[in-house]
Order: structure tokens, then sequence, then C-alpha cells
């Protein structure tokens, strides 16, 4: 599989992540959510950086539940529940949020 | 759904790197911890070397995971013994080891180390309390 965006093309795993995470750019994310009909808000790239630092830091995706404590902690109480996360990416705040944001399938993830 | 909590022991013998076992030991410890059990990791032998500070994989050309170690916390996974012996028989003090901390819910939020260096003796009275081991 594969998706485009910025006049690239960028392989990705049969789920929809990306196979070389180092190739990952905001254009990406774009694409993908244009593929979900999900067009993205500041309150998405909140979320979606902040993933992308949680991934640098770590070296993992985390959990929704960890996730969500998380973004508490980061974002405040408002932000770090699952009605919020899951109202901004009804897919999944792991799953969908991750693949948006170039990282690998949340481990963890069940 | 019937919940009862079992003791859930993760045993690291192995060094980090040159065989994948650390790596996928982290890994089910993660996976596992959506369970709610009460996990522990121990750590022994060449296993050891998993949590020591400064580690670079750039020659081995393997992924770097030890800065995954530090999100055990987030995880509730708080419990990680540390044979004193299996140190010391490589020349290692808790100082050449990452600070592994967990914020205690229970305590306002303090944080605390998540490290507990044990004797041998004392890791084989705990590992007599455990229900499920996981050898890696």
């Amino acid at each position: 599989m594969a998706i485009e965006a910025n006049g690239k093309t960028f392989e990705t795993d049969e789920e929809g992540y990306l196979t070389n995470l180092a190739e990952w750019e905001p254009a990406v994310a774009e694409a993908m959510a244009a593929e979900d009909d999900l067009p993205l808000t500041d309150e998405h790239w909140e979320i979606l950086n902040f993933l992308r630092e949680y991934y640098e830091e770590y070296q993992i995706a985390p959990a929704v539940r960890v996730l969500t404590k998380a973004v508490g902690k980061k974002l405040g109480k408002d932000k770090g529940n699952s009605k919020y996360l899951y109202a901004l990416f009804p897919y999944g705040p792991g799953k969908q949020a991750c693949r948006f944001a170039g990282l690998p399938k949340p481990t963890g993830c069940i | 759904m019937s919940e009862q909590i079992k003791k859930f022991m993760y045993v690291n013998r192995r060094a980090p790197y040159g065989t994948i076992y650390a790596w996928e030991s982290l890994e089910v410890v993660l996976i596992g911890a959506a369970f709610d059990q009460d996990v522990s990791l121990a750590f022994m032998d060449d296993g050891v070397y998993q949590l020591v500070k400064g580690q670079d994989t750039a020659e081995v050309e393997m992924k770097n995971f030890s800065p995954t170690y530090q999100a055990l916390g987030d995880y509730d996974v708080t419990k990680l013994y540390v044979e004193k012996e299996s140190l010391e028989e490589r020349g290692l003090t808790l100082e050449d080891l990452m600070p592994l901390t967990y914020e205690d819910e229970d305590d306002d939020w303090a944080e605390k180390d998540s490290i507990k260096l044990v004797s041998r003796a004392e890791l084989a009275d705990i590992m007599d309390e455990q229900d499920v081991f996981f050898s890696f």
C-alpha cells in the first residue's frame, strides 16, 4: 500500500501505517486525514504533535489509556479524557492519531 | 467478568541487544499492562545490562529501546527488581542504571523509584509469591 502526499509516494503497511517512520512530514497526516474524511484542525495537530514528542522521548506509541493520562497531565484535564480524544479521532486516538502522526501502531493496543 | 488479580513476573536474564528477547519482553509487558494484573519485572544475570544508562546502538544497527523503560511508570508498571549479586558480578552499581520513576497515585502523585535493588535471597522470596512467570 502507499499514500500520495506533497507530490511524493509514501509506502504504508497493510493497516495504513507508514513503513518508514523517518519519512513522515505534515503533508502525510493531511493526506491520511483526507482519506478518512477528517479535516485536521489545530486541536488535532496539538494531539499529533504531542504523540510525536512522546514517541521521540520513549520510542513507543502509547496505548490509549496512557495517552489519555499523559495528555491530561500536559494539556489539561479537559483534553485528557477519552470523550475529547474520540471526538477528534473517531477511529480511536491511539490507532488513528498514531497513524496520522507517523507512529507505529500503539504498543498495548488490543 | 470475574476478575482475579494475579501476580505476574517477567524475568529478564539476557543482554539487551544481540537477541530480540529483551525488546520482546518489554513489548509483552506493555501489552500485558492493559490487563490490570499485579506486574513486576526481575533483572538478573546479563539482564541487568538492559537498564544501564547511556546505551548507544549505532554500531550494532539495532533500535535503542532503552528510553522505553522510562514509559513503564505511565503503564503502571512500577516494580523493577534488580538482583544485587548480578550487578556486582558485572562491576556495576545502582548509579550505572537509568533512574526510573513513577508517580504514586495513592501518595499525592509523589515521584518514586521503580528500581528496587534486592539480594538473590530476597528475589527468591519475591519469586515465591508469584502466580505466573514469563521468562525471557
